[in-house]
């Protein structure tokens, strides 16, 4: 098993959990975390420096960026345009040309535009980007991703932050059947069991971000994660039993005493 | 002159240049990512790009995010 390596554009992670930065107590809160996680990749967020306020402290300082490789994101963006430049942005800040790519249709449920979604995907990747898009539990859409040069697919479990776990389970085992490009669950996860769902039925991954920074111990649901992505995975590779609608006893059936 | 710097108006007495700019603003340049009128400056860039009156500048750096 240790040879179960997750490639994402020729890049190879032995980890298949991809945890966030926000929403932390506290940068050591968080570098705790990262560590108990496992992770070897982290999302960033790209933001206006605040001229008034600044103390010259950076998020960086708090990320070991030879551990963790940095994904970029364009959270908030609700255009296409929008989108773009900030992860241009992104790439500049981070001397990196992955982005998790986000364009949101939707204040309330944050859901993506997935139009505007495809269209951004096209112009990135055409750039040299390595644009991991975070789309709907679609598979069309996700199959016009891949086909648009996404170098994965993002779906969501549930909507961002709201830790409902998996909602559409048929739908994300279809997508990952069809999916040329590794699958990535992004969003909703809030349990462990949630990742271990995900996992189980094929993801090649899991990001969480919420369910770690909100647990009341972090540090302790960073590890509880990691095991979790580990056991689902392992039991996606075992080959589970199939499901049956009535008992099938364990115990042999013959040599019952008095019979 | 005006520019408009992270959305807000911003007075420089003469142009500058874009390290001269993160100079003054007392910024690591190694920490951010500097857009000047709607195109990314490449950190090689920073001493020959010149901001000037009526300018958009932004500045960004990476904060905690999912």
């Amino acid at each position: 098993m240790d040879d179960d390596l997750l490639t994402i554009a020729g890049k190879t992670f032995r980890s298949r959990l991809i945890v966030g930065t926000g929403k932390y107590a506290s940068h050591d809160a968080m570098r705790r975390a990262h560590d108990a996680s496992g992770a070897e990749m982290v999302t960033v967020a790209v933001r206006r420096v605040d001229l008034d306020a600044r103390d010259g402290s950076s998020l960086l300082d708090h990320i070991d960026t030879d551990r963790y490789a940095l994904l970029p994101n364009t959270a908030g963006c609700y255009t296409a345009d929008e989108a773009i430049r900030t992860a241009r942005l992104g790439r500049e800040a981070g001397l990196t040309n992955w982005v998790k790519l986000e364009v949101i249709g939707d204040e309330r449920t944050l859901f993506p535009d997935n139009e505007a979604l495809l269209a951004a995907t096209r112009v990135l990747a055409d750039e040299g980007f390595v644009v991991l898009p975070y789309t709907n539990d679609d598979p069309i859409v996700c199959r016009k991703l891949a086909a648009a040069g996404a170098a994965a697919v993002m779906p969501l479990g549930a909507p961002i932050g709201s830790g409902l776990g998996v909602q559409n389970r048929n739908s994300l085992t279809i997508i990952r059947e069809q999916a040329e490009v590794p699958v990535i669950v992004d969003a909703g996860v809030g349990s462990p069991s949630d990742a271990a769902v995900a996992m189980e039925l094929g993801a090649d991954g899991v990001l969480i971000n919420t369910a770690i920074a909100g647990a009341d111990d972090p540090v302790a649901m960073a590890e509880a994660m990691r095991l979790a992505v580990r056991s689902g995975r392992l039991g996606y590779l075992a080959g589970r039993i199939p499901r049956r609608r009535y008992a099938a006893a364990s115990s042999p059936v013959d040599g019952l005493v008095g019979h | 002159m005006t520019i408009r710097l992270n959305g807000e108006d911003y007075e420089l007495a003469e142009p500058v240049t874009v390290h001269g700019l993160l100079d003054r603003l007392d910024i690591d340049p190694r920490r951010v990512a500097v857009e000047h009128n709607l195109v990314v400056v490449r950190r090689a860039r920073y001493d020959s790009t010149m901001v000037r009156g009526g300018d958009e500048v932004e500045i960004v750096n990476f904060v905690g995010g999912g």
